[in-house]
């Protein structure tokens, strides 16, 4: 197929519609394999514009607690590259449409090979990546054998990013841009709104692609207000925690997990879509 | 921080890493873009630094003058003896302040940090000896210190806790993961990541991301610039092998970095086999693990085959970490030094032998060193110079051994 990926698909028509996209993040395997892929099969239904799918690593040096425990039941339930890919599969078996982006550390990747990861995440349905600790200084021997697998190899923005450093991280990105609202790790503080306001036209002023803005949002209306300013608006840890926070002490989901998180998610979905656009379309457009 | 310099004009094996931080395919800088910013204003920092010899005497000043510098060389006449083969030297860097090697980088990074005008330093422990030489220079300078330790390494590590608390440092505890080493440099990493604008990391080995690899190398190779010296004075010549113990490193390439372009001299870094290479329960991540991405720099991992990483175990703390800085990775593929291992049980016979028959308590780390030395020297020529690396002092062990002792006997 030589016509317009996922993302970008996604983002015409959200563009379209008027609103931002609501980007949901989960661990892939986390509390079980079984469990996530039921998760992440109900997100589209639920509200999910853009799938963030973690694959979990030992050391996520980026990630605050809940990450950080999502990551480590999915490796003690058994996850591998190879299971991830596999629930990305059995997702794109029912949608086409939902874009998969997957996120992580470079050293999985690495170990399970560059080639080989590249040529099994396409082969999966995956669309993008999102590679936490590979800065555009060392991030070639990625995004290009993952350019030439159609993937999208994503940029991430920190606020310690300056102007001039800004053309250099933004240079080759594809997908969306991830702007990181907090200088921290995830799941920690909020940042303010105008902040982030001015910091997205910031990174607009770069670049044409799309900007998600995530870290700190944890509620239906943090949602609803970086949907007035962003094209997308993550969340990770607060969907973690309510899969955490239905399980036993021995990691048993006690309800129904799957109901919990798309309940959650229609929540944050709503919060998304009653955002009064300000900026995306002006600024967008002209 | 070496006044001569590579020579120039002749194949070296001295002047990595590349502008980037890359030994060949080891090093680099794999970190998370909020913290790319401070990680190249410390790179840029240090380029300055290196360059001016206002700051290369002022380091020098504190190493003769706080520290205690230079460490003697010292022949060991009675091991000499007793293995009956090489004439082995200690280089004595366990008689520093602090009782370790750890001191001369801590201070050439605090100086950093003073210069780059940061009032707050952190840093990940292990067995302490770090923290306790972080928690020195802060007070020397009267920086604010905070010390991320694992749960676990501080109820073993008692005594080093208190030491960095007296010192006025604050040791926050680390629970995440195994509550061992890599956890605190994680720890340590995501406090960094949240305080970049008045905070410096100050790491204590030759890994994390590009420059401190190459920054706590010049810093460590006083240790090979006086040995080089001090044979000179008392043999009249270069050594003929160089032994160092390899946890993270710092010590063996603070030895070894001034002998590289030596082809004469040969150098053998040893790691720790803990329970033995085949049980899993080591930290040989050279001899036994695979190349991989952590902490900010490519090198040798212990990993399973996810690339996940895994708890080494070893009976000497400093030496209990899963990784070792990538200029080690670079120069085992590359052939120039060889890396050997020993056991838990081999080391505390080597910690038993220096003791009786030298007068010194070495620390476990460097007792791994000894023990390889032991193996090798009684097969070495009498007129073989064999220059091993004391880098620390065992006081902070005898609880240890006396445990491992109780529970062998």
């Amino acid at each position: 197929m030589t016509g317009e990926r996922r993302i970008a698909r996604r983002f015409r028509r959200l563009r379209a519609e008027g609103r931002a996209g609501l980007v949901t993040f989960v661990t892939a395997g986390d509390p079980s394999p079984d469990l996530s892929r039921e998760i992440v099969l109900a997100l589209p239904a639920a509200g999910a514009d853009i799938i963030e799918l973690g694959m979990p690593f030992s050391d996520p040096m980026a990630d605050g607690p809940s990450i950080q425990q999502s990551s480590l039941r999915a490796l003690a339930g058994g996850q591998t590259m190879a299971r991830t890919f596999a629930q990305v599969a059995a997702l794109r078996d029912r949608d086409d449409e939902t874009p998969v982006v997957l996120m992580g550390y470079f050293n999985p990747i690495y170990r399970y090979g560059v080639a080989r990861f590249v040529a099994d995440a396409a082969a999966a349905g995956v669309d993008g990546l999102i590679v936490v600790d590979l800065p555009p200084e060392e991030h070639d021997e990625l995004r290009l054998p993952a350019a030439d697998a159609g993937l999208d190899l994503m940029a991430l923005v920190a606020p310690t990013t300056d102007d001039a450093r800004l053309p250099r991280v933004l240079g080759r990105a594809a997908g969306f841009v991830y702007y990181v609202s907090v200088a921290g790790i995830t799941g920690t503080v909020s940042a303010a709104v105008p902040d982030i306001e001015r910091a997205v036209n910031r990174i607009r002023r770069t670049t044409d692609l799309p900007v998600g803005v995530g870290f700190g949002i944890r509620t239906p209306e943090q949602t609803a207000a970086i949907a007035a300013v962003a094209d997308a608006a993550v969340v990770g840890s607060a969907i973690v925690d309510r899969i955490a926070a239905d399980l036993d002490n021995d990691g048993k989901p006690t309800g129904d997990p799957v109901a919990t998180v798309s309940a959650f998610v229609a929540d944050l979905a709503a919060g998304a879509r009653s955002a009064k656009r300000r900026t995306a379309d002006d600024v967008g457009a002209e | 921080m070496d006044p001569t310099g590579p020579a120039a004009g002749r194949n070296t094996l001295r002047t990595g890493p590349d502008d980037r931080g890359h030994f060949g395919m080891y090093g680099g800088r794999y970190v998370a873009e909020t913290l790319m910013p401070v990680i190249l204003s410390v790179e840029q920092a240090y380029a300055e630094a290196r360059q001016d010899p206002a700051f290369a005497t002022e380091f020098d000043y504190y190493l003769k003058h706080y520290v205690g510098r230079p460490s003697p060389l010292y022949f060991a006449r009675r091991l000499t003896r007793q293995l009956g083969g090489a004439r082995i030297y200690f280089k004595r860097d366990e008689l520093n302040h602090t009782g370790a090697h750890k001191i001369n980088n801590t201070l050439g990074q605090a100086l950093l940090a003073r210069r780059m005008g940061k009032a707050r330093i952190i840093a990940e422990t292990g067995a302490g000896q770090h923290g306790v030489a972080t928690a020195t220079v802060c007070a020397l300078f009267g920086l604010s210190c905070t010390v991320f330790m694992g749960r676990a390494d501080m109820e073993r590590q008692a005594p080093n806790v208190f030491r960095m608390k007296l010192l006025g440092a604050e040791v926050r505890p680390v629970d995440s993961g195994s509550g061992t080493l890599k956890d605190a440099m994680n720890a340590a990493l995501r406090h960094w990541v949240a305080h970049v604008e008045d905070t410096f990391y100050l790491i204590g080995t030759v890994a994390g991301p590009h420059p401190y690899p190459v920054m706590v190398r010049d810093f460590q190779t006083v240790i090979g610039r006086e040995v080089r010296e001090q044979l000179q004075e008392a043999e009249g010549r270069a050594p003929d092998t160089l032994v160092a113990c390899i946890g993270g490193g710092s010590n063996a390439i603070g030895l070894f970095h001034p002998f590289l372009d030596d082809p004469e001299v040969r150098m053998i870094g040893v790691e720790a086999a803990g329970r033995g290479l085949d049980t899993g329960e080591h930290c040989a991540s050279l001899s036994a693990g695979a190349p991989g991405v952590l902490h900010g720099n490519r090198t040798y991992l212990l990993q399973d085959e996810e690339g996940q990483i895994e708890n080494g175990h070893s009976i000497a703390a400093g030496l209990d970490y899963p990784g070792v800085g990538p200029e080690h990775a670079w120069l085992k593929d590359c052939g120039r030094i060889s890396y050997a291992s020993v056991t838990d049980a081999e080391a505390l016979e080597a910690f038993k032998l220096c003791a009786r028959t030298e007068g010194i308590l070495p620390a476990l780390e460097p007792a791994h060193a000894l023990a390889h030395v032991a193996r090798i020297a009684p097969d070495l020529p009498t007129d073989h110079i064999l220059v091993m690396n004391l880098c620390g002092r065992g006081d902070k062990d005898v609880f240890t051994v006396a445990d491992a002792l109780g529970e062998s006997a």
